[in-house]
C-alpha cells in the first residue's frame, strides 16, 4: 500500500461520527456573511443596506488577482454591512442578512438528478469556478480558479484527490463519499477536463474499506478515475505528502505542487464543483462534522455559510457539556480552537470538534532532551528542535537557511515530542519572523 | 661547540629581525586611523548595547557622534542627562537637556481577569498569540500578557503584574525603548517621567467603536471626546474612537482624569486624594483588592 516516504505520526483516530449521516441544519434568523472566507483578500461586498438579496446571489466580488467571490447563503433583507468578529475574534468585513423565506436564484437547478454530461470548455470550467466563488476545501481555501489556471511553461500531469482524512475525529469527507460517491467523480471528471489530464487519482487511507469500496465501485462507470488506497499515517492528506505517496515525486524546498505536475485538490473541493458547473450552485454550503468523545450524538451536517458556532451547536447538542476544554474548527492536528462561539462559519470549515477538558489540556513544557524524535516524525525532514532554538534566541537568518518555510505545521513534531515543548508553535513563529525579514530586505 | 650556539644565536637574531622590519612594513601600510575621541566616548557610555539610541550598540552610537560632532539628534536614554553632558564635554559641543522618559504600558490590568473569555495554553510569546487569537479578554488592541515586553528589558524595569499585565520599575527603567519594539500591540509607549514624577495619559489603545470596546473591557476608551473638551491646553486628540494625550502639552491638572466616564485616563505620581500622602509600601495591599487600590499601587510602582 501506498504512503509519503519520511516520517508521519499515528494519532488516535477517533472516527465516531462515521455512521452518522448526513443532515441538513435549518437557517437560522440571521446570517453574518464574511467577505474573507478564503486566503487573500477580502472580497468588495456590492450589496447595501436594505436590498434583498436571494440564495446564491453574488453579494462579495473578487475584485483583486487572490481573491474568491462570496455569494448568499440564504434570501432576505441586507441588514448592515459592517464588520463582523471571526472564529478568533478579530474583526473581519462582512455583510449581515435578515432571513426571509428561502427563495433560491432562478439559475440554480435544486432537483435530485445527478447530471453526468458537462459540455464546458476547461476554460469555461474554470471561469466558471471563479464565478461560483469555488475554493479549495482542505483546509487552506486557496481559490479554486487559480489553482486550475496552470501558469504558462508547465504542465500538470496528475490530478490527485484528497480523500485521505487523515485528521483525527472528522468524518464529512467519509459521509460525502458514501453518500455522493457518483457527484464526486463528476466533479473530478469535470476537474480532470479543466486540467487535461489522462487521469485522476483519489487517494483514500485504509480505514475506510467502505469508502474504498464504493468509490471503486462508481470509478468503474467513469474514465481515467483511480481509486488509491493509502496507509494509515498522519499527514497522509498533506498536499506535498499526497503527492508523494501517489506518484512517487517530490515537491522541493519552496516549490509548488505544479513544478512537480501535480494538482491536488481535496474530495469536498470535487462535490463543490461539481454542484457549482452542473448545478450552477455556488458555494454557499459546507459538509461539516459535529463530533467530540463526551457528546451524546455524533453529527455530520450540511450547513449554510454564516450560521455560528453557538446555532450548530444548540441544533446539534443543545449546549456544550460542562467539561468542555476547547472548541475546535478543523481536526485536533492542524485546527484551530475557536475563541468566540458567536461567530459565523466560513467556507472550509470542516468541523465543530468538542473536546474535554482532559483531552485538551497541554501538559506542562520541559527541557528538550535530544531525542530527536520531532527529527524523526517531521514529514518534510525538516530538525524541528534546532528551529525551536534559533526562533528563541532570534536567529532568524539560519532558521531560514535551514528551511523553516517548508514547515507545512501539520503538528507531528509538537505530537512526538516528550518533553511537550510546542514545537509547531515556535516554528509558525519563527516562519511569521522569517517572512517580516524578508519582506523587511524588499 | 660555542661556534654552534653562536650559529643559533644569529639564526634567530636574523629571524627577529627580518619579521620585525615586515610587521613595521605591514602595520603602517594597513594602518587604521581611528580617532580617539570614539574610544573616550564610548567609555563615557553605559555599554549595555540596549539599542535604545537606534544605533547597533554603544560603540557604533559613539562612532556616530564622533563622525557628527555634535549631538543633534542622537541621544543615550540609559545614560540620560549626566552621560549626554559628558559626551558633550568631549566633543566640545552643547547638549541639550532632554526630558527623562519612562516606558508606560497603556492597559488596564483590573478587568482582564474578570471578563476573561478563553484560557490561552500556547507558545508563551506574544509575537505569537497575536497571529493566533485577540487576547484572554476578547480585546483585539490590548496586552496579551505573554510577557515578551519583560523578556526583552535588560534592565529588569519591567514585570508581570498578578492580572497579568506588565508593571513598569520606573527607578530602573533607562526608556530604551526595548519593551515598546518588543510588544506587538503597540501597546506601550515612552513618555516623558513629568515633573515630579507625576503623569496623566490614557491607559487604553483599543480603536473600536465605543460600545463594541465596552463590551470587551469596562475601562476601555470609547472616545467620546469628554477629556479633549475639558483639557486647557488642546493636548488631548481624538482619532480611531481612541483619546491620546500629547504628554509634551500636558500640564497634569488632571481634568480629563476626573472627566472620563470609563476611568481609562489614568494619573500616576500624584498624592493619594485622601488623607495618606503618596510614597505609601507597596507590599501591603495585595491583589484581591478592587479598583482604586490597584491603581495606587501602579501609581507608586510606576
Amino acid at each position: 500500500m501506498k504512503t509519503f516516504r519520511m516520517g508521519g505520526v499515528h494519532p488516535e483516530e477517533n472516527k465516531i461520527s462515521n455512521d452518522a449521516a448526513i443532515e441538513v441544519m435549518p437557517v437560522g434568523k440571521q446570517m453574518v456573511v464574511l467577505m474573507n472566507q478564503h486566503l487573500g483578500a477580502p472580497a468588495t461586498p456590492i450589496v447595501q443596506k436594505g436590498d434583498k438579496v436571494k440564495v446564491g446571489q453574488l453579494i462579495g466580488e473578487a475584485q483583486t488577482f487572490m481573491c474568491a467571490n462570496v455569494h448568499s447563503p440564504v434570501s432576505g433583507t441586507v441588514l448592515k454591512v459592517e464588520p463582523c468578529k471571526d472564529a478568533f475574534g478579530l474583526a473581519k468585513p462582512a455583510v449581515y442578512i435578515n432571513v426571509e423565506g428561502d427563495e433560491w436564484m432562478e439559475t440554480i437547478d435544486r432537483t435530485p438528478d445527478i447530471k453526468r454530461e458537462c459540455t464546458l470548455e476547461p476554460k469555461e470550467i474554470v471561469a466558471k469556478l471563479k464565478e461560483m466563488g469555488i475554493v479549495g476545501l482542505g483546509g487552506a481555501t486557496f481559490p479554486a480558479h487559480i489553482k486550475y489556471s496552470i501558469p504558462e511553461g508547465k504542465t500538470a500531469e496528475y490530478l490527485i484527490i484528497n480523500a485521505a482524512e487523515c485528521e483525527p475525529y472528522l468524518t464529512s469527507d467519509y459521509r460525502v463519499m458514501m453518500e455522493h460517491a457518483e457527484e464526486v467523480c463528476i466533479g473530478v471528471s469535470i476537474l480532470r477536463k479543466a486540467l487535461g489530464v489522462p487521469n485522476a487519482y483519489i487517494g483514500i487511507e485504509s480505514n475506510k474499506p467502505l469508502a474504498i469500496k464504493k468509490m471503486q465501485e462508481t470509478a468503474k462507470e467513469f474514465e481515467g478515475i483511480i481509486i488509491e488506497p493509502l496507509k494509515v499515517k498522519y499527514p497522509q492528506g498533506a498536499e506535498k505528502q499526497l503527492i508523494n505517496a501517489v506518484t512517487g515525486r517530490r515537491v522541493g524546498s519552496g516549490k509548488l505542487p505544479i513544478d512537480s505536475g501535480c494538482v491536488v485538490s481535496n474530495l469536498g473541493t470535487a462535490f463543490a464543483v461539481y454542484e457549482a458547473i452542473q448545478k450552477n450552485k455556488p458555494l454557499i454550503e459546507n459538509i461539516l462534522t459535529v463530533t467530540g468523545k463526551e457528546l451524546p450524538s455524533q453529527h455530520n451536517y450540511i450547513v449554510r455559510i454564516g450560521t455560528t458556532y453557538n446555532e450548530i451547536i444548540a441544533h446539534s447538542i443543545g449546549q456544550l457539556p460542562e467539561t468542555t476544554g476547547k472548541v475546535i474548527s478543523g481536526g485536533t492536528m492542524m485546527g484551530k480552537a475557536v475563541v468566540n462561539l458567536d461567530a459565523p462559519t466560513v467556507k472550509g470549515n470542516s468541523s465543530v470538534l468538542v473536546i474535554g477538558e482532559k483531552e485538551a489540556h497541554r501538559n506542562p513544557e520541559t527541557a528538550c532532551i535530544r531525542c530527536g524524535k520531532c527529527a524523526n516524525a517531521c514529514p518534510m525532514g525538516l530538525e524541528p528542535y534546532l528551529f525551536s532554538l534559533l526562533v528563541k534566541n532570534n536567529r532568524v537568518e539560519e532558521a531560514k537557511e535551514h528551511n523553516i518555510l517548508d514547515c507545512i505545521e501539520c503538528g507531528c513534531c509538537f505530537f512526538s515530542c516528550p518533553a511537550n515543548k510546542p514545537l509547531t508553535d515556535e516554528i509558525r513563529l519563527g516562519k511569521n519572523k522569517v517572512r517580516a525579514m524578508m519582506a523587511a530586505k524588499k | 661547540m660555542t661556534h654552534d650556539i653562536l650559529i643559533a644565536v644569529l639564526i634567530l637574531g636574523a629571524l627577529g629581525v627580518l619579521f620585525a622590519v615586515v610587521l613595521y612594513i605591514v602595520a603602517q601600510k594597513f594602518k587604521v586611523i581611528e580617532d580617539p575621541l570614539i574610544d573616550e566616548v564610548a567609555e563615557v557610555l553605559p555599554g549595555a548595547n540596549c539599542g535604545g539610541c537606534g544605533k547597533a550598540g554603544c560603540r557604533a552610537f559613539a562612532e556616530a557622534c564622533v563622525a557628527q560632532g555634535n549631538m543633534e539628534g542622537l541621544r543615550c536614554a540609559p545614560g540620560g542627562d549626566a552621560v549626554m553632558a559628558k559626551i558633550g564635554q568631549l566633543l566640545g559641543c552643547t547638549v541639550e537637556q532632554g526630558e527623562p522618559q519612562v516606558a508606560v504600558v497603556r492597559c488596564h490590568p483590573a478587568n482582564c481577569g474578570e471578563k476573561r473569555r478563553s484560557n490561552y495554553d500556547g507558545l508563551k510569546s506574544c509575537a505569537f498569540a497575536n497571529t493566533v487569537y485577540t487576547g484572554e479578554n476578547g480585546c483585539p488592541f490590548g496586552c496579551l500578557g505573554c510577557g515578551d515586553c519583560v523578556a526583552a528589558c535588560q534592565f529588569d524595569a519591567i514585570h508581570m503584574g498578578p492580572d497579568g499585565v506588565p508593571v513598569v520599575d520606573a527607578d530602573k527603567c533607562t526608556a530604551c525603548g526595548a519593551c515598546a519594539k518588543a510588544c506587538p500591540r503597540r501597546v506601550i509607549e515612552l513618555r516623558n517621567k513629568g515633573k515630579k514624577e507625576r503623569r496623566v495619559y490614557v491607559s487604553c489603545v483599543n480603536k473600536e467603536k465605543g460600545a463594541v470596546a465596552m463590551k470587551t473591557c469596562a475601562n476601555a476608551c470609547i472616545g467620546c471626546g469628554k477629556c479633549a473638551k475639558v483639557c486647557p491646553m488642546e493636548a488631548i486628540t481624538v482619532a480611531d474612537n481612541l483619546s491620546y494625550i500629547d504628554y509634551k502639552k500636558c500640564i497634569a491638572c488632571r481634568k480629563c482624569v476626573t472627566e472620563c466616564p470609563t476611568k481609562a485616563i489614568k494619573d500616576v505620581g500624584f498624592p493619594a486624594p485622601a488623607v495618606k500622602p503618596a510614597p505609601k509600601p507597596v507590599e501591603a495591599p495585595a491583589a484581591e483588592n478592587v479598583e482604586i487600590p490597584v491603581a495606587e499601587k501602579v501609581e507608586v510602582k510606576n
